[in-house]
């Protein structure tokens, strides 16, 4: 694991941002869910239940780069395009073309990759992105251009999966082919202290936008939006930008917050030293939360771009440029004010949902049927907690279906609070949907009285004590008897039923 | 009026071969450093005509926006996409290992 093992001296942050200035940039990759992939006919992985798990099924000639297969363009993927183009408020190119990307790497058959060069589909736009404290940031958009994912590569026989010292590795086609539209912000100035939120709140407000849009699946985890984070740093008061690094494949909200902060860091110590940032590729460690050296800027990156002969110009008509901009959903933000009063949550309480990235979620699980009030509880109390604790975004860890038919097993008093938490364990760690989990591990609330009415009076009988006191009105003694019951019961009941059953029997 | 910089170089051949993984001897070198710089020469000739009026074109074809509906059509067979492999290994082709780093 080269640069892996090497520590980093890191600068603490405020003084990094006491001696220089941040500069950012953001590549995003989004895998658009269209039927089929960008230049052939096979069905496309990235489409909305799709299971592509058999490697090497998803592919068509073209994907493999078969001799004699020629491209050609989906439809779909193009609107999908124009209308993220739009909703990133830029101009549409009137003519646009393809270009070949060239180099060698085994996870393209063709030894290129078909991507938009000096004229992308969607050009100088901006993005609203609203911070933690309800303040917004218009970042600046450069680009945004169609180009098709490449195979997934499998690195065997070395150290977790890396491709330093494996033996060999294992090529599956299914992925190569799936459009992708590559979003480039220009340089971000002024972030300073905020560079590391306002990379996450970017990242967050591009997934809600394509989710809004309908064009993507949009799940991190599974590479649906994928992120590089360039960052550079500049002495104060220098005019001249520094020397970027490039860390790639930061692919959850959490780490692109992480890895900002770190390559500041990172950067800040080695040139308060005298040293030199060196242009280069940074790989994003989950794991330890670091970055390590990739690959240097070379004679490897130039790559030869050239119009691409195999296909023609895309020229969408005024007509659809303007359908699409009739039928773009609100923006985030206004789509957030919206959702805020109708769900009648106070500015905070919003704001810490919209901050734990899980509005989307919790936008599902009320779609699914569940009250605002109790998806934000479970979203942002057990759901956050688990997710907090393993480091992962809480969206990875279980569907708003199943939050949904969790919080209306609690509403149907089939769940205590304490039973639901068990069985959202269970979900977690993927045993199935929440009533499957409450039959297989039996958790059910007992709600038949006369088990109850059997454990209280047992209980009951073993406390004489407590209940002279209950019969003297000392009500507040109960307590000792509803603990036993609900010992007794092993939780699975209702701790109110058992209380009034227990004050009746008291009395009786 | 001839441009000296965009003159092929034999430098420049040994580039591009480096980069198009093709290895070339010494003499194949400078006859294609030669050969190369004929078809610049030729293109030069129709920069000289094109006027500032005629737009700039990738394309010999008065044709734009050939396009597919976005619907499922034919797909190989996982054993068909291996055919052709030297090598494979659980549904999947077996490359030698990579030098170098993640694209």
């Amino acid at each position: 694991m080269a640069g892996a093992s090497t520590k980093d001296v890191l600068m603490d942050f405020d003084e990094a941002l006491e001696r220089f200035e941040p500069v950012l940039g953001f590549e995003v990759h989004v895998e658009l869910s269209t039927a089929t992939k960008m230049f052939s006919a096979a069905p496309n992985p990235a489409a909305p239940g799709a299971d592509s798990t058999v490697p090497n099924s998803f592919v068509a000639p073209v994907d493999m780069g078969l001799p004699g297969a020629l491209p050609l363009v989906n439809a779909e993927a193009v609107r999908y395009s124009i209308s993220l183009g739009l909703a990133l408020g830029c101009s549409i190119a009137p003519s646009s073309r393809f270009a070949r990307k060239n180099y060698f790497y085994p996870d393209l058959g063709k030894n290129y990759q078909i991507s938009q060069y000096d004229e992308p589909i969607a050009f100088e736009g901006s993005v609203e992105v609203e911070l933690e404290d309800g303040t917004t940031w218009v970042v600046p958009i450069e680009r945004a251009h169609m180009e098709e994912d490449a195979g997934k590569l499998t690195h065997v026989g070395g150290a977790t999966g890396r491709i330093q010292g494996a033996d060999h590795s294992l090529v599956d086609y299914n992925r190569a082919g799936v459009p992708l539209v590559e979003i480039v912000t220009k340089p971000i100035f002024g972030a300073e202290h905020r560079a590391p939120e306002i990379g996450k709140a970017y990242v967050a407000t591009i997934r809600d936008i394509v989710r809004s849009l309908g064009i993507s699946e949009a799940r991190m985890e599974r590479g649906n939006l994928r992120c590089d984070a360039n960052v550079s740093l500049r002495p104060r008061g220098q005019e001249r930008l520094g020397t970027r690094t490039e860390t790639k494949n930061v692919n959850s909200l959490r780490s692109v917050e992480r890895a900002v902060r770190y390559e500041i860091q990172r950067q800040a110590a080695i040139l308060a030293a005298g040293g030199t940032i060196i242009q280069e590729t940074r790989h994003w460690h989950e794991d330890t939360g670091t970055t390590s050296a990739g690959r240097p800027k070379s004679d490897a990156d130039d790559y030869r771009y050239f119009p691409e002969p195999d296909l023609l110009p895309v020229e969408p008509s005024f007509a659809l440029i303007e359908e699409l901009r009739a039928a773009l959903p609100e923006s985030p933000v206004a789509f957030r004010k919206r959702l805020q009063a109708d769900y009648g949550f106070t500015d905070a309480e919003f704001r810490d949902i919209v901050n734990a990235g899980v509005l989307a979620e919790l936008e599902e699980t009320v779609a699914k049927g569940a009250a605002p009030a109790q998806a934000r509880k479970w979203w942002l109390g057990e759901i956050l907690r688990i997710a907090n604790a393993r480091g992962v975004d809480a969206g990875t860890l279980v569907s708003p279906l199943h939050v949904s038919e969790l919080i209306a097993l609690v509403e149907n008093g089939d769940l205590t609070d304490r039973l639901a938490r068990q069985v959202l364990e269970g979900v977690i760690a993927g045993e199935g949907s929440p009533e499957a989990v409450v039959a297989a591990r039996g958790l059910k609330v007992v709600s038949d009285d006369s088990a109850l009415i059997a454990a209280i009076d047992t209980a009951l009988a073993s406390q004489p004590d407590v209940l002279q006191k209950i019969k003297d009105g000392k009500v507040q003694a109960a307590g000792a008897v509803i603990g036993a019951v609900m010992k007794a019961m092993r939780g699975q009941a209702d701790a109110a039923r058992v209380r009034e059953l227990v004050l009746e029997r008291a009395q009786s | 009026m001839p441009d000296a910089s965009l003159e092929i170089t034999v430098a420049d051949v040994q580039h591009l071969a480096g980069l198009a993984r093709i290895a070339l001897e010494p003499g194949e070198i400078e006859h294609l450093a030669g050969e190369l710089n004929q078809i610049v020469d030729s293109v030069r000739k129709v920069q000289e005509v094109a006027t500032p009026d005629v737009p700039a074109t990738s394309h010999p074809l008065p044709l734009v926006n050939v396009l597919r509906a976005d619907e499922v059509g034919a797909v190989l067979t996982q054993q068909q996409v291996l055919s052709g492999a030297p090598d494979q290994q659980d549904g999947r082709f077996r490359v030698p290992a990579i030098l170098g780093e993640e694209q």
